[in-house]
This record gives C-alpha cells, structure tokens and sequence, in this order.
C-alpha cells in the first residue's frame, strides 16, 4: 500500500512542485495571500477562493481526462455548459422542483454527450469534428432555451449550489471534491481505467483482444457530457441566472490545457485524474495570482502560452529521447507513448 | 463522375438550392447589391480561411488565426498612431510577424512531433497576450491613406460595388487554387495529408512543407487581419474572437476532408458563401432570431460530415469488389 502510495505521489510531484512554486512566489508579492480565517462557519480567503472559482474548470477537467485518455477530445463542453445552465434556469422559472430541475438537467448533459459519442464510436468520426459539431450550434440550442435573454431566477435551493457552503467548505469545492473522488475510485478501483486507457493507445488491438471499444468511447463522452452538466448549473447557479452567450466560453481550451498541464498526453493512454484536477488549480491559481499580485491582467494570456509551451517541450517524444538520462524514474511511461504514436 | 468532386457538387448545389430559396421569398436578394455585400462582409474570413484549407488538407489545424487578426489589427492601429510609417510599410511589417510567427509554429509541431491542435492553441493564446499587451482598448485608424482604400471599389451593373477587400478575397482564393493544384508546394501539402510516414518515403521534404504550410497559414491570417482593421477602421485585442471556428466550418461544408488529403481551396469559397447566406436571409427575414444562424450552421456541418463519410464508405466498397 505504501508503495502504491509513493507512485501516486511521484506522479503527482512536477504538478505539485509547480502549484508550490505559485504559491510562494504569489505569497511573496501579496502577502495576504495565504490567509484563512472562519467566518459565519465557513471558510475565506484567497486559497479557498481558488479552489471555488476553479470548480467550473476542475469538473470539465475531470471527463475531459478520461476523453484524451481514449486518444480524443470533447470540444463540445463549453457549449454543453451554457445550454444546461439554460435548461436549468428555464426548469427552475417554469414550476419544476429542484430535484426534478437537477435530474432534467443532467440528463440533458447525458444525451449531449451521448450524442458526441455516438458520433465518434458508431459513425466513426475524428473526435475534433464530431465535437465541433456540438460545439457550433451548442450555443444557438442554449440562446433558444433562452430565448436570448439572460434568464435570472431566485431558487434558494438552486443558488445554494453555487454560493452556499457545506462543512465549512463553498459548495462548488464539495461538488467537485466527491464527485472527482467518486471518478477516480470508479475508475481505479475497477478495471475500466487501464481498459479505457487501452482504447486510447491502440483502439483496433483492444477492440481485437476483446474490449468493447464502442461502449468504452461512449462512456468516456457521457461522462464528459455529466461533467459539463453539473459545471453549467454550477455557473449558473453562481450568478443566478443562465446566459447562453458567455456561459463556459472558451472553458474546453482551459479544460484541455488542464490535462495537458497535468501531463497526460494527447496521444491518448496512460491518464491521472488527479493530476488533471491539479493542472486545473495551477491554472486558476495563476489568474488568481496574477490578478492579485497586481501584474496587468494583459500578462495573463502569455504566460499561459509560455507554460504550455514549456511543458509541450518536457512531454515532445524527442525531447526525451534526448535527455532520457536526466529523468530514469519517467522512463517507464515512455514505450506506451511510443506505441501511441 | 468520380467520388472525389461529390462534396463539393453537393456544396455547390446546396448554395445554389439555398440562393433560389432565398430569391423565392426575397426577390431583392438578387441584386449585385447583396452578391457585393456578401463578398465584403466575409472577406476577413474567406481570406483566413484559405490559410485553413491547406493546414486542414495536410492534416493539420491552426487554432490561432483569430488572435492573430486581432494582434494584426491592434498592431497596425497603435503603430499608425505613434509613428509616421506610412501603412503600406506597417502591411509588410505585421506580414513578416505574422508569417515568421506561423513558421515557428510549423516548426514546433514539427520538431517536437506534437499535435497541432495544442501547439496552435499555445500560438492562440500568445497572439492575442501580444494584442492585450500592445493595449486593451478599441483604437481607431483614422490614417487618411485608409479612407482612400476604403474607397477604392469596382461597380457592378444594377448599383453592387465589388469593394477592394471583397475584390482582394477573390484573388486570394485564385491564388490559392493556383497554388494547391499547380505547384510542387500543393502537391507536397495533398501528399503529407494523405499520411506522413508516406509522404517521406515518397520524397517529400515534410519539415519544409510542414513549416510553410503554417507559415503561409500565418500569412493569410495577417492579411485578413488587415482586411478587418479596413473592414471596421479599428484595432481591438478582443476583435476577432472564435474566427477559427468558422474558418474550420466553412472549410468542412466547402468538402475538405478533415483526416486531411482531399479537398477543394474553391469549395471553401463556397462554404464561406453558404454561411454568409444564412446570415443575410435573417437579415432579410427579420423575424428569425440570430441563434438560428449557429444552429443552421451546426446542421450542416453534420451533414457534409456524414455526407463524407458515405462517400468514404462508398469508394472502399468499389475498391473492395473491383
């Protein structure tokens, strides 16, 4: 177990020694930065803040991992979001209990991912396309939910989502808390991960050796479709109302960019869910930073650029080969990337 | 006729189809008026899009063209008004950035053997950090220069004006027809989409066709950036936002095979007509709402998806009998 343990933990080191390094170099400049304190039974401060302004980021991460690990990707997601932060609001205003509002809701999530996997899985679609599809006309579906305008509600039950706390922690971080456990254990725990990952290194070998690739593919973009669900009534929930036009804009490219800073590889395979919900916090942290800091929000966007450069370069196949002898304790994921190729 | 001219007849009949809808309902909609329009309001796009055909022939994809029209724009607007460089200089001083910054990424995807999509998304994000940087406000041109192109056009009978950025998009496309089935660049970009690993053993250079592809890719995205900044007289870092989208769009209802290898640089002018259409038909109608567009837009992606996919389907089962 305690070997287990310290695998896990190698593999989580570079995302925590980059998250460390945020965190001091943030706390150096904005010395508040690491305050905590407790009020009305509940927790405050730029830490906390973090980890709820994320909670958006963090859920897409989450099937977003699991779709790149089957070699695809769901662009679909941002656009999932504002049409299920939609069908929320316009369950919630039209009479429907919070139950029944959640239940309606997710669902909609589920088909819109059975639909991008259905695409991918039985039509044989590349992933980019067959999500782009989703992706375009997402938007128009979320603003005809609507009907254009930004549609505000006042469940106590709804809004408690996005800006109530349980146990001291703000709700979005208790979600996105158990819900990624729950995925992690489904996934670990059984052997679903290492098949999924087998589809995403060599989906015609699994599929000969017996997986049931289809179902697998399905699974992987439902999953994202439930993880764009939640994060869409999240959002919504958060300002109170669904706005179809801005609603998870642009959120798949921060999605992707979390898996990509929590180092699984686009070529599909090996995956960690952990890693990604940590790629995810790095990210928000360095908004968060960067605003806080008081460096000009312009600097935002390239610093972002130069860290996925940096670590495109740590991941390139050639990039390894070449300094193999540096990193010995990587070399072990390297032939399964080199079969990806 | 052969599979390969299916999607784009079936492009071209539907546009046709779509016009005929159109001028059914609206008779206005066939003035030279409406034809002179469509072509100026899309003509940032259909120029970008161009780039798009032949990243997406070779199998590719840029995701930064939108930034790079927005950094394009913010660039020539802050250098017009804090130097006395005339704009023709400022043109090939944002074209060499531009074509030098989609090089580098060629190189990158190339060298570092990684996905496009990622690299081009890094190359996004770092296009429009330098437009932001270069200043986050919306900046007008007000160079007299400007003015004087804005007001070059060539008149159709029945009042349309072709403008010279509508003009500009036309040449573009011949351009690059000529450029796609003419030359040995072409022919290179149709064989490395068709598979990498052939490509090389066939003799094509792949790394120098890989880093022009993007190189070119940059370079048309810059001219449309500064056919946007003519179009709207401003420069502004959130201009421009989502600009790839549409690009990919147009460039998959014009009949281009997404796996790269097959495909028309004309058919994408025609998918860049279709999608103006749409827009101007609401425009027209009044009533329908602005979604639709993007609905519409989406239903017809699918159906030139499924329309290739039949297509495929169709050719493997001939090979496999003859």
């Amino acid at each position: 177990m305690t070997s287990f343990l310290r695998l896990y933990f190698n593999r989580l080191l570079p995302q925590l020694i980059a998250l460390g390094i945020i965190v001091v170099a943030v706390s150096l400049v904005f010395p508040g930065f690491l305050n905590l304190q407790i009020q009305n039974g509940r927790l405050y401060g730029s830490l906390v803040d973090i980890l709820n302004r994320g909670a958006p980021v963090v859920l897409l991460a989450i099937g977003m991992t699991v779709v790149i690990a089957t070699k695809g990707i769901d662009l679909s997601v941002g656009a999932v979001m504002a049409i299920c932060g939609a069908t929320a609001a316009a369950a919630i205003t039209s009479g429907h209990s919070l139950a029944a509002t959640l239940l309606i809701t997710l669902g909609v999530g589920i088909l819109c991912g059975l639909w991008n996997g259905v695409l991918v899985a039985v039509l044989d679609i590349q992933p980019i396309i067959a999500t782009l599809v989703l992706m375009v006309a997402g938007r128009g579906i979320a603003q005809l939910v609507t009907e254009g305008a930004i549609l505000t509600f006042n469940d106590p039950g709804l809004i408690f989502i996005g800006s109530g706390s349980f146990a001291g922690l703000p709700m979005p971080v208790v979600i996105w808390l158990v819900f990624g456990t729950l995925v992690a254990m489904l996934v670990r725990r059984t052997a679903l991960g290492m098949l999924i990952e087998a589809v995403g290194i060599n989906r015609q070998a699994s599929t000969l050796s017996g997986v049931l690739t289809p179902v697998l593919l399905i699974v992987a973009y439902v999953l994202s479709g439930l993880c764009a669900a939640i994060a869409g009534i999240i959002a919504a929930a958060d300002i109170r109302g669904a706005d179809a036009n801005n609603a998870g804009l642009w959120l798949e490219l921060d999605a992707i960019l979390a898996v990509v800073v929590g180092g699984t590889s686009l070529l599909g395979g090996r995956f960690s869910i952990a890693a990604s919900v940590l790629g995810a916090i790095i990210i928000q942290a360095i908004n968060t930073g960067i605003l806080l800091s008081g460096f000009p929000p312009e600097f935002n966007l390239i610093i972002k650029a130069a860290i996925i450069v940096f670590i495109l370069v740590l991941q390139s196949p050639r990039f390894r080969t070449a300094f193999a002898f540096l990193v010995p304790a990587r070399g072990a994921s390297k032939p399964s990337e080199r079969a990806a190729k | 006729m052969k599979p390969k001219y299916l999607p784009l007849t079936a492009t071209l009949v539907i546009f046709l189809l779509g016009y005929v809808i159109c001028v059914a309902q609206y008779p206005n909609m066939l003035s030279t008026r409406v034809i002179g329009n469509l072509l100026t309001d899309n003509a940032f796009l259909g120029i970008a899009a161009v780039g798009m055909t032949f990243v997406i022939l070779s199998g590719g994809i840029d995701l930064s063209i939108g930034s790079v029209i927005a950094f394009t724009g913010v660039f020539l607007a802050v250098v017009l008004e804090h130097t006395s460089l005339h704009p023709l200089i400022a043109f090939a001083l944002v074209l060499a950035i531009a074509t030098l910054f989609g090089a580098a990424m060629g190189a990158v995807i190339h060298y570092l053997e990684m996905p496009a999509f990622i690299v081009t998304l890094a190359g996004m994000f770092l296009a429009r950090g330098m437009a932001f940087v270069l200043s986050i406000d919306s900046i007008p041109i007000k160079h007299p220069f400007y003015a004087t192109l804005k007001g070059l056009y060539f008149k159709l009978p029945g009042g349309g004006r072709i403008t010279l950025i509508g003009g500009l998009m036309l040449l573009v496309f011949a351009a690059g027809i000529l450029i796609a089935h003419r030359t040995r660049f072409g022919t290179n970009v149709y064989a490395l989409g068709g598979g990498t690993a052939t490509s090389r053993l066939m003799g094509v250079p792949v790394a120098a066709t890989t880093i022009r592809i993007y190189a070119l890719s940059g370079l048309l995205a810059g001219l449309s950036g500064i056919v946007f900044s003519l179009y709207t007289s401003a420069g502004y870092s959130l201009a421009a936002v989502g600009v790839e989208l549409d690009a990919i769009t147009a460039v998959v209802i014009g009949g281009t095979l997404l796996t790269g290898g097959s495909g028309f640089v004309a058919g994408t002018l025609v998918g860049i007509l279709i999608q103006g259409l749409i827009q101007t038909y609401i425009t027209f109608d009044g009533s329908l709402s602005s979604w639709w567009t993007k609905i519409l837009i989406g239903l017809l992606l699918f159906a030139f998806i499924l329309l290739q996919k039949g297509i495929i389907l169709v050719s493997r089962h001939r090979q496999q009998r003859a």
